[in-house]
């Protein structure tokens, strides 16, 4: 039912972790379907320099986290915004149709992280 | 890789003696039944063993057994069944929050037929209140059913106690016994019950076949109309080899309860002592009303599906009330029913034994599952270590 590609970044999830002293943090989905996605930022000047996330879910949930962290690393905070769900999901040769909609989370989790350092950055 | 099959509440293999004893129904003996020459009275001589075998392990009569298409269609026809035929008598029926889905679909199927259905919630330990069921019964109640033991959670539910009353009350009253049989005595005259479903693939039998008991004068509207095969309570060719091996299996089930039950009982206690070793878990359901083949156990902060991938992949096969096992949104509703909030029923992992399971086998579970929850829980954002 998943892709190798699913498989591998379950089994073998990349940046799997807190950053610390996190310049962003954003969380999304909801015990109520079972998946919860948080995802920390370290930003230097535009760009995604570091990030780690942490995950309560299924295969599709943990996958689409791990593959956001790869796809977003190095890039700038206007690049990482466009990433959608869909994005996500066709990185990984697809999710399986039930997953596209409670378990591909991972590009709604990383707006909200970019949103909360954009709004750190107006507070300041 | 070593394969350790533990959801043996899901289906189970067809044993070699049950094969053996079905085979001959697929070609040399594969009348029709219902045929007079030599090949349809072979046939029917074979049903009429069945039938005589079923009957005499649930301690009823020839005539109160129909052969179904499997454990759900038994429970339809039971319910729908039972509903329709006596509508005239009252619309209520009374049954638990905890069934199966092939008794909780026909109920909600009544309800839009105008039936009232009271769904008896249960405790904590996933037990029904006979007391609180004595209550519901109502003057229009036409109709009881309550599962023998849930599928999820092994819980026991007091039928004969509830039998008692249903009897004195002249209320029909139907157990699904699909995961009591083979491991709990289903002799209908002391559960009190006027109705009782079987499934012969949860036994060792082949899948696509059950059985209703029907207690002699209870009527029933069939779900199938057509020829008069079942003492006209459900129609078409019947299904030989598979009657055939229903009743195999529930002969050998029956024959080896008694031996059978106490070792897998012992692995049961073993694998269960050895989960709750592991912080943060919890036992689903009663331990002491148990099926001797269930474990249901709640793994906090991780989640199922991913729990049994990461099992799937050391060669175990289980089972789970997460939503993502389900194919809808919502955790079992069995789960729920317990009191759960949604993150521990999702974290929910269910090993049922069978009788080839061993020792060694627990070992090896008991030496795999705590590393992977380790390993989940590390990268859980709801765990903090």
């Amino acid at each position: 039912m998943y892709s190798e590609k699913v498989m591998d970044h379950f089994q073998h999830p990349r940046n799997v972790g807190e950053i610390q002293d996190a310049d962003g943090i954003g969380v999304e989905g909801n015990a109520r379907c079972g998946d919860i996605m948080k995802i920390w930022i370290k930003v230097e000047g535009d760009r995604i320099v570091d990030v780690k996330f942490k995950t309560f879910g299924c295969a599709a949930a943990v996958a689409t986290s791990s593959m956001i962290t790869e796809l977003v690393k190095g890039k700038t905070l206007d690049e990482a915004e466009e990433i959608t769900n869909n994005t996500v999901a066709e990185a990984l040769d697809g999710l399986p149709p039930i997953k596209m909609h409670c378990s591909n989370l991972a590009a709604d989790a990383l707006k909200n992280a970019i949103a909360d350092y954009r709004s750190k950055l107006r507070t300041v | 890789m070593k394969v350790v099959y533990l959801d043996h509440a899901a289906t189970t293999p067809v044993r070699a003696e049950v094969i053996e004893a079905m085979l001959p129904y697929f070609r040399d003996k594969f009348g029709n039944a219902s045929s007079v020459y030599g090949f349809g009275r072979e046939a029917r001589k074979a049903l009429d063993d069945a039938r005589q075998k079923t009957a005499d392990i649930l301690n009823a009569g020839f005539n109160e057994i129909v052969f179904t298409g499997g454990g759900s269609e038994a429970n339809n026809l039971a319910i729908k069944g039972a509903a329709w035929e006596y509508r005239h008598k009252g619309g209520h029926i009374i049954t638990s929050g905890i069934e199966h889905h092939a008794v909780l679909h026909p109920m909600q199927q009544l309800e839009k037929e105008g039936y009232e259905v009271t769904y008896l919630p249960v405790d904590d330990q996933g037990l029904i209140s006979v007391e609180e069921f004595a209550n519901a019964v109502r003057e229009d109640t036409i109709l009881v059913s309550f599962m023998h033991a849930n599928n999820e959670i092994g819980v026991i539910e007091p039928i004969a106690q509830i039998g008692a009353i249903t009897k004195e009350r002249g209320i029909l009253f139907h157990t699904d016994a699909v995961q009591a049989a083979g491991m709990l005595d289903i002799d209908v005259k002391k559960l009190n019950v006027d109705m009782l479903s079987l499934s012969a693939h949860k036994f060792y039998g082949p899948k696509g076949v059950g059985a209703l008991y029907v207690r002699k004068g209870v009527r029933l509207v069939p779900l199938i109309h057509g020829g008069s095969h079942e003492s006209r309570r459900r129609a078409g060719t019947e299904n030989v080899a598979g009657i055939v091996g229903l009743a195999k299996a529930l002969e050998l089930a029956d024959a080896e309860r008694e031996a059978v039950v106490p070792k897998i009982q012992r692995l049961r206690d073993r694998l269960i002592d050895g989960i709750l070793q592991i912080p943060n878990t919890r036992l689903n359901g009663s331990r002491e009303q148990r099926l001797p083949n269930n474990i249901n156990v709640s793994i906090e902060f991780i989640e199922g599906e991913s729990l049994l991938l990461n099992l799937d992949l050391m060669g175990i096969a289980a089972s789970s009330g997460s939503a993502c096992t389900s194919g809808s949104l919502d955790p079992s509703h069995v789960l729920m029913a317990l009191g759960l909030t949604h993150e521990v029923a999702h974290g929910s992992l269910r090993l049922t034994l069978g009788r080839d399971n061993t020792d060694a086998e627990i070992d090896y579970v008991l030496e795999i599952l705590p590393p992977i929850v380790q390993r989940l829980r590390e990268m859980s954002p709801l765990y903090s270590s």
